[in-house]
């Protein structure tokens, strides 16, 4: 597992359940939406993280040293858990190589969100991750 | 703007409170407002000033069975957040109150009868820009003493309903179309949560559950309009024996509310077994 995702997720384990919501509140505030320079709405179907009812959206761009930089989308203002861990994955999963982000499983979302995760929520939650994988393996 | 609840014809407004009175309870004493959502992470993101979670699955569900919680769970909770016999409960959450109107049915299970629904849920309360709130409220602790749970009035079992289907009972599918059809095997946008077979249970009538909406606010229809939509549409009749049902209980616990008391239909229970039992069950009759 990439270290700063590994890192991300330990601090995750230490915290409590209350905390980790407020850990988990603080990231989806800091969500910064893909900019107009990657896409525009409406944004292109191609792009949307099916079975995800969030709305939400994920682009890879690739930069001149061969790494990804990664974008997102949540369209659904309540989409708080989705923009949480866009932020996550973001912050700990661009600038990598493809193939290092593509080593990124779905059981991330677990131990990430732990108690504050509902059946239907994770699974989209699954899905972001496995779209993230995908760009990845393509760019590869 | 949404027809005042009391001139919308409901058989039973009182279950049914407007933002505009919550807002006028919000210091109530006799009053404890219950967020209920899908998504955990909304209450702590800002809830109606006063208002306690209670989450569906670590508060209202056992941890181990596929069962709701006991009676000593159910005192444990109403104590936990400071409730009495004479408590008003008041629920609402996010999804149009899917989630409030399932806590709503589990409190019905123990006879918490002193419980209402603040109509359009969370969302029109942010849409009205409402007050909200972070800090999570703490309230002296109760003594809280529940009767035992009673499913049989409310909740229907597997065998409640094969005992339903050969009585040629009222059952109402609130899935969508392409789940009543077969088509798909889980809401549009929601994974597949393993049911083996697609389609309906036979005879079921299918009524999407957000037809008793209004899109714009949440509110739930005038009585008129749900008339129109289980009664005469769909030929259910408020005074048979009806079961409701959906994937997990959730959507259906939200028409059950609808049916029961905004319309009257004096015998409705809510299957929450639902779909992820029936098409999982071996040899039970299904329709596509």
């Amino acid at each position: 597992m990439p270290e700063k995702l590994q890192q991300l997720i330990e601090m995750f384990q230490m915290f409590d359940p209350a905390d980790r919501t407020s850990l988990l509140l603080s990231y989806a505030d800091q969500f910064r939406e893909v900019p107009s320079s990657i896409a525009t709405r409406p944004f292109p179907k191609s792009h949307q993280v099916p079975q995800c009812e969030s709305d939400a959206y994920v682009w890879a761009r690739k930069q001149p040293d061969g790494t990804l930089k990664l974008y997102f989308a949540v369209e659904n203002p309540s989409g708080i858990s989705a923009r949480a861990l866009a932020t996550n994955l973001d912050k700990t999963l661009s600038g990598l190589t493809p193939k290092e982000i593509a080593t990124v499983g779905c059981d991330i979302v677990e131990q990430i969100f732990r108690q504050n995760i509902s059946m239907g929520k994770g699974m989209g939650l699954m899905a972001m991750v496995n779209a993230v994988q995908a760009l990845a393996r393509a760019a590869a | 703007m949404a027809t005042p609840i009391e001139q919308r014809g409901y058989t039973h407004p009182d279950a049914l409170v407007s933002t505009d009175w919550v807002e006028q309870h919000l210091t109530d004493p006799k009053v404890r407002l219950i967020e209920s959502n899908e998504d955990t992470l909304l209450y702590s993101s800002g809830h109606i000033p006063g208002a306690v979670h209670v989450d569906w699955t670590s508060d209202l569900n056992d941890q181990i069975r596929r069962d709701y919680i006991t009676r000593a769970g159910f005192e444990a909770l109403m104590s936990k957040i400071g409730a009495t016999k004479d408590t008003t409960v008041v629920f609402y959450g996010d999804k149009n109150n899917w989630w409030a109107c399932y806590a709503f049915w589990v409190f019905q299970l123990f006879g918490h009868t002193n419980a209402k629904v603040m109509d359009g849920g969370r969302v029109k309360w942010l849409k009205e820009n409402r007050a909200t709130s972070k800090d999570a409220p703490a309230y002296p602790k109760t003594d809280y003493t529940s009767s035992e749970r009673n499913d049989a009035p409310i909740r229907a079992f597997r065998e409640d309903v094969l005992a339903h289907l050969k009585k040629q009972g009222q059952l109402v599918d609130v899935r969508s179309p392409e789940e009543y059809a077969g088509t798909r095997m889980h809401m549009p946008d929601y994974p597949n949560e393993g049911a083996l077979r697609g389609g309906h249970i036979p005879g079921a009538k299918s009524v999407p559950w957000a037809k008793a909406i209004n899109p714009e606010d949440g509110t739930f229809k005038t009585a008129a309009e749900l008339k129109t939509l289980y009664c005469e549409d769909n030929k259910l009749s408020p005074a048979g024996e009806t079961i409701a049902y959906c994937r997990i209980g959730e959507r259906s616990s939200h028409t059950w509310f609808a049916l029961k008391y905004l319309l009257g239909f004096t015998n409705i229970r809510n299957y929450d077994g639902s779909w992820t039992e029936w098409g999982n069950l071996v040899n039970v009759p299904i329709e596509k």
